[in-house]
């Protein structure tokens, strides 16, 4: 079983055979691209599934597992299908050629909540084309109709004649009879799901808790040398010169040399190479960013969002509005600040690479593998096909692992030119916290005014901040009239470029500009639920406080805002009543709630605070519901949401990045703290029943917290943060 | 230097002052113990000296030869998954799993001293474990489950 099954015409020629083993193939219904069928890149185009005459059956999987719960929704689906344990299901990363980008980005990305939605009906169709053609084998190798067979635990039946046969074993049938995958297939209806909608531990599970889930740190190459980074204090300052005579002396030293990143130590041990690192003596070009600070960044800020700006929407009058309420006092103004953030994934980021001759093969956790080869084939000089990827699990990701730059690829490439051997790059914590990628610094200046009931009547809206997609490659689809459309994520009520969702309340009059800052000091990346990271925090508290101007309740308030958009009204109806929203609490205690939209997904999210005098203060209880449309894995959006929104309330509550002469200030987690245990509230998740397609939940969960706390704390205390983290000002989350 | 790591009695020749974690990591390839900050705020190098939980990362192997070493790969047995492991698998506590050794090794040495704590206890224990997905409410689940793990397997 060696040749290619390749007869039949291009456009059905969806299989191959290789190394005994079928790979399938799906024409999916949904979400491919003209472009990749026209291309004819052949058998492999959108293939997930292979099964090998022992009956192994493997999924190739183009979208990461960082945490996300992607290879546990991914096999479920396939494995329903296909009628097999998802368990069972062998897996491997698909390699990163067109055929297995991502029908929505184009290319090979695991991001923006999209993997459950994107992967739903691709995956299952593989599963149950597959499954036809194993069918048709049986039914003719056996001669009984296909209606009578039935597919169990990846064996076919035929309940007359008692016989059975692993798909394994009807490989031979399937080659032999030439058969073909259906141009279409009937999928389960869902009343059907044994294994859809049901809750389902995760893929990976067992790895992940005997320690034997592999890593990309983990991962150890013969003769593979480990490399540590000097950087320079500042970033994209570089190397004037250095001495590494101290640092060669030291042992296991192989080499020092001076790369774009830095001054690199190899060395035979990471501790080593790090240790040696100490050593060196290093003269550094400080650059154009020396002198940045953060705290400039917020006064040229503020500056800025005193000017115009690109304007984004302009829905009624706002100006004139706002102008005529200003003299019956009906008129808020205030002004949020939002600081960088630093990722701090668990595991710090690390990359192996070799290159040899015209070749290069990276081992790298990474969210987006076609950018990785890209940036590498050019850096190279090489034919990006001459990259090839293996993509390990990973310690978190939260956006960082997406790094338009490849950052930590590339590197990690240039440190293994001309080395014989593979290297392999191992950032510190410090290296990590201080020279990172950051969510950008935002300033958002609102203004707002309430009519006589008190309902919002005007609202106009400035955001400041660094884009994340200027100047990038994606500039041409997320940039709208030169502004970022994640800049005002969930802040505009009308579609704007791609997005077809903003926020779903309705203001009368409607008004958003945006700047983009200067780009320096950093590089800005996404962090998880991307621009919702500041403009939940803008848009939900200055709500708060027009709710508190019109003497509206904020739930209420919310409630008649969203009247016209159905999934979001039933998603606030059911947590005013979950949450227990109108029973009094004690004093010292607040109650807060927001509500945000992200990649179609409402999540609204109550919370309760007690506060102590000196400002100390514990969040009670958070109660989150969900509508992601139907729930593909009950247990996964759960814990989802649980984590997401843990990883938003240490953001809100303690998470900084100040910047002074250029320098991050922070360096581990005893100056940069993130979430700890006794912080962790008690958390109800509510998942809305939906017969809806599946939508995203990895990053929904995260945008909310930040404002309900902020607005709890203001309902707990009277007192408004404006700035953030919530520590900057006296509140301590404990 | 000779140390004993779940069990078994090894030579190694890393330098003295390497901390543990890295001569787990690199020298005996055992990589379930994993690196997070290198100063003892995370507990992602968790393992048990002596039956007590200790951060590698600060320990160097010096201070640790000739004692009992336990990593997250010397928690199962031969009878298979230990109740701590076991009650992580049924709570599907693990999103990226990074920290999930650590945090197994933290909750093991907890319960060892308190076969049967209570959420503040747990807290108190666990509080230097960084977990950056946030499964912290399904940590505390599996705690107390592996607790009533533990006591049944002592009853029976």
């Amino acid at each position: 079983m060696s040749e290619h099954l390749t007869t039949g015409s291009m456009s059905r020629r969806r299989f191959v055979q290789s190394s005994g083993a079928l790979l399938f193939a799906a024409q999916c219904p949904v979400g491919l691209s003209r472009k990749a069928y026209a291309s004819g890149a052949g058998a492999m185009m959108n293939s997930f599934v292979r099964i090998d005459p022992s009956n192994v059956i493997t999924m190739l999987a183009n979208n990461s597992e960082f945490g996300n719960g992607a290879y546990t929704v991914m096999s479920m689906m396939l494995a329903e299908e296909l009628d097999v344990d998802y368990r069972s299901i062998a897996l491997e990363a698909a390699p990163t050629t067109p055929e297995y980008y991502s029908p929505l980005f184009r290319e090979y990305l695991t991001a923006g909540s999209v993997t459950t939605g994107s992967t739903f009906m691709p995956m299952r169709t593989a599963g149950a084309k597959a499954r036809a053609m194993l069918l048709e084998a049986a039914s003719r190798d056996w001669g009984v109709p296909t209606a009578e067979l039935s597919t169990v635990d990846a064996t076919v039946q035929h309940a007359g004649t008692g016989r059975i046969s692993t798909y394994g074993e009807l490989l031979e049938a399937i080659h032999r009879l030439d058969i073909q995958p259906p141009e279409t297939v009937t999928l389960k209806d869902p009343s059907e799901f044994k294994i859809l909608g049901k809750p389902a531990r995760r893929y990976e599970g067992a790895g992940k808790v005997d320690g034997t889930a592999e890593f990309g740190i983990d991962l150890k190459l013969p003769g593979m040398l480990y490399g540590a980074i000097a950087r320079p204090p500042v970033h994209s300052g570089s190397v004037v010169d250095f001495d590494a005579t101290e640092a060669l002396a030291m042992p296991g030293v192989v080499k020092v040399k001076a790369i774009r990143a830095g001054v690199v130590v190899l060395a035979d041990s990471y501790w080593r190479a790090q240790k040696a690192r100490a050593k060196l003596k290093i003269n550094w070009d400080r650059g154009a960013n020396d002198g940045v600070s953060s705290e400039q960044f917020y006064a040229d800020y503020r500056a800025l969002a005193d000017t115009p700006g690109l304007l984004a929407e302009d829905i009624g009058d706002a100006i004139g509005a706002l102008d005529a309420a200003e003299a019956s006092g009906n008129v808020v103004e205030a002004t949020y600040e939002m600081p960088l953030l630093a990722h701090a994934t668990l595991e710090p980021m690390n990359c192996i690479a070799q290159v040899e001759g015209d070749t290069c093969t990276i081992w790298s956790g990474t969210q987006y593998q076609s950018n990785d080869q890209e940036v590498i084939s050019r850096f190279l000089g090489i034919p990006q096909q001459n990259v090839t990827i293996h993509r390990p699990l990973m310690g978190g990701s939260f956006g960082r692992r997406s790094s338009k730059t490849a950052d930590y690829t590339v590197e990690a490439v240039e440190a293994a030119m001309g080395e014989l051997v593979p290297v392999q790059i191992i950032w510190s914590r410090e290296e990590d916290i201080r020279s990172g990628h950051y969510r950008p610094l935002f300033v958002h200046k609102l203004r707002g005014s309430v009519d006589e009931s008190g309902m919002p009547e005007a609202w106009h809206q400035v955001a400041v901040g660094q884009s994340l997609m200027q100047g990038t490659k994606h500039d041409p689809t997320y940039m709208v009239r030169g502004i970022d459309i994640y800049s005002l994520d969930g802040c505009l009520q009308e579609p704007f470029g791609v997005f077809p969702y903003g926020t779903s309340y309705q203001i009368p009059n409607h008004r958003v500009e945006s700047h983009n800052a200067p780009k320096k000091g950093i590089v800005p990346q996404e962090w998880r639920s991307v621009g919702h990271t500041h403009t939940g925090i803008a848009y939900e508290c200055f709500l708060d406080e027009l709710a508190h101007k019109g003497g509206i309740d904020p739930m209420e308030l919310r409630l008649r805002l969203t009247k016209d958009h159905a999934r979001m009204s039933r998603v606030l109806s059911v947590l005013k009543e979950k949450c227990d929203w109108d029973k009094p609490l004690a004093p010292g205690r607040g109650r807060g709630v927001a509500s945000r939209i992200y990649n179609i997904s409402p999540v609204a999210q109550a919370v309760e605070v007690t506060v102590a005098e000196n400002g100390d203060f514990t969040v009670d209880r958070v109660v989150c519901v969900v509508d992601c449309g139907f729930a593909v894995n009950p247990l996964g959006i759960e814990g989802q949401v649980e984590g997401g929104l843990a990883y938003g309330l240490g953001g809100v509550a303690f998470g900084n990045i100040d910047i002074v002469n250029g320098e991050v200030q922070q360096s581990n987690f005893h100056d940069y703290p993130v979430m700890r245990l006794p912080q962790m509230p008690k958390v109800e998740v509510h998942i809305l029943p939906s017969d809806e397609p599946p939508t995203g939940i990895g990053e929904q969960a995260t945008t909310p917290i930040a404002p309900a706390v902020a607005n709890a704390l203001f309902n707990a205390t009277g007192r408004r943060v404006r700035r953030f983290p919530l520590s900057s000002q006296g509140f301590n989350l404990v | 230097m000779k140390l004993e790591v779940n069990g078994n009695e090894v030579e190694i020749t890393s330098e003295a002052d390497t901390p543990l974690l890295w001569v787990l990591r690199d020298e005996l390839g055992l990589v379930g113990t994993k690196y997070g900050c290198g100063i003892a705020q995370c507990g992602a190098c968790t393992v048990h000296l002596e039956g007590r939980a200790i951060r590698s990362c600060v320990t160097p192997v010096s201070a640790v030869a000739g004692k009992r070493i336990q990593t997250i790969e010397g928690q199962a047995s031969d009878q298979g998954l230990s109740p701590v492991q076991q009650a992580w698998l049924e709570t599907d506590v693990a999103q990226c799993g990074y920290c999930q050794s650590g945090q197994i090794m933290a909750a093991t040495a907890l319960l060892s001293s308190n076969p049967s704590p209570n959420d503040a206890d747990i807290d108190a224990a666990m509080a230097g474990n960084i977990c950056r997905c946030g499964t912290y409410p399904r940590i505390r689940k599996a705690v107390h489950l592996a607790a009533t793990l533990m006591s049944e397997e002592q009853g029976a």
